[in-house]
């Protein structure tokens, strides 16, 4: 069981190790996605809502798993499980509320194999975090992640509109993006201890 | 015979440059950039890749005609996750040092899009040969890639290659380097020199065209 206060754990996951810029983590739909404010937007919502998912699935897996005393089978059954159960929540919303679904769902399916969501599941295990430890870590990481997303989509609109030299155009300038974005965060390196 | 002979070593090259998967199809971008701040987390996190790769390819291409198609992802991802857990195991009892730098990034292989984007687009589809021959091209290929950022970045980061100092004592490293942005900056530098590369292959296949 990890001693660190919950406000701590939600700033670290959030800003000072950000899991897009600083763990590198869910970088596909970060380059993927961030051309677009409004997508990113919607990408965001649906990812940090995923990442509660998981958090509370790998919560209770770990249990589990600790129980009959297997963690080889940790990976295989964070994966399963929390596919399994995003795809039985996407089914349960489209059924609730079609305008959130629609709003996200096409994005659910693609999130799930995410590395964001099974790295939060792996490093809040590691950590040893409680159960309202993992939720707030998993609100931080998430919220963290739509941030760097919008930020990054807000910059791309920007510079769609410049004057980009070929050899530049497309991931190599996105990629300089993030690097800048990326010592951005490092200045909160420190907050929340 | 011989343009079978052609076509498999073709399998193998096409993941070293034409089809490499980080430069050019841009996929597995986390790892590549996560443990590449020096030279030598990257080739083991490229070795840890290929093996799975290889192994889930195998195993894919010689199941490929029980696995029913509607559930086949899951099957995939079954695969690839018994690998992976093996690879984690085996780096454990290697060398602890060397798994507490990669940390879970060796357990996220699993969710590296190359390993299931192979299994989907080559393994289901072939032979066991052939995929073996493609998992060790993409595998080599991942591999080249994240040394040549590891390189890049370890040598500007910490004055080093594979921890032998490489500069005089005078040398002022260059910090941003082994931080997560450098990560994204020698990254970028890399697609900048490919793509100049198959810019100046493009105009030179133009003007033999034109001449011929």
């Amino acid at each position: 069981m990890s001693d660190a206060s919950h406000w701590s754990i939600f700033l670290n996951a959030a800003l000072v190790n950000n899991f897009v810029l600083a763990y590198f983590l869910g970088i596909c739909p970060f380059f993927g996605v961030s051309s677009k404010l409004e997508t990113a937007v919607r990408m965001g919502a649906a990812v940090s809502f995923v990442m509660l998912v998981a958090s509370v699935c790998a919560f209770l897996i770990n249990l589990l798993l600790d129980a009959v005393n297997a963690p080889y089978l940790r990976i295989i059954s964070y994966i399963l499980v929390i596919s399994s159960t995003v795809q039985l929540v996407e089914m349960l919303m489209k059924k609730i509320s079609p305008t959130t679904f629609r709003a996200m769902g096409i994005y659910l399916p693609l999130i799930t194999t995410n590395c964001a969501i099974l790295g939060l599941a792996l490093f809040q295990t590691n950590r040893g975090y409680g159960f309202t430890q993992s939720v707030v870590y998993s609100l931080g990481a998430g919220i963290g992640f739509a941030l760097a997303l919008v930020l990054m989509a807000g910059v791309r609109e920007k510079l769609e509109l410049n004057e980009v030299p070929d050899l530049v155009k497309g991931t190599a300038a996105a990629l300089v993006v993030a690097g800048i974005l990326s010592m951005g965060f490092m200045g909160f390196a420190g907050l929340g201890r | 015979m011989a343009s079978k002979e052609v076509t498999s070593t073709d399998e193998f090259v096409k993941g070293l440059w034409r089809d490499n998967p980080v430069f050019i199809q841009v996929l597995g971008m986390c790892p590549a950039l996560a443990v590449s701040n020096t030279a030598l987390n990257a080739l083991a996190m490229g070795l840890a890749t290929t093996f799975v790769l290889l192994m889930s390819g195998l195993s894919v291409s010689l199941l490929r005609n029980f696995i029913p198609r509607e559930a086949r992802i899951v099957c995939y991802i079954c695969i690839i996750a018994t690998f992976v857990t093996s690879v984690d195991y085996l780096i454990m009892a290697l060398s602890l040092e060397l798994h507490r730098a990669l940390g879970a990034f060796i357990a996220l292989i699993v969710v590296n899009c190359l390993i299931l984007g192979r299994a989907e687009a080559f393994a289901s589809k072939h032979k066991p040969g052939r995929a073996l021959l493609d998992g060790l091209g993409m595998g080599v290929g991942f591999t080249l890639a994240l040394l040549f950022i590891g390189v890049v970045r370890e040598i500007l980061g910490s004055g080093s290659l594979f921890g032998v100092a490489v500069f005089p004592d005078g040398f002022q490293t260059w910090t941003v380097m082994v931080l997560p942005s450098g990560g994204f900056f020698a990254m970028a530098l890399w697609l900048l020199i490919v793509n100049r590369i198959k810019q100046k292959q493009a105009a030179a296949a133009k003007t033999v065209e034109v001449t011929s």
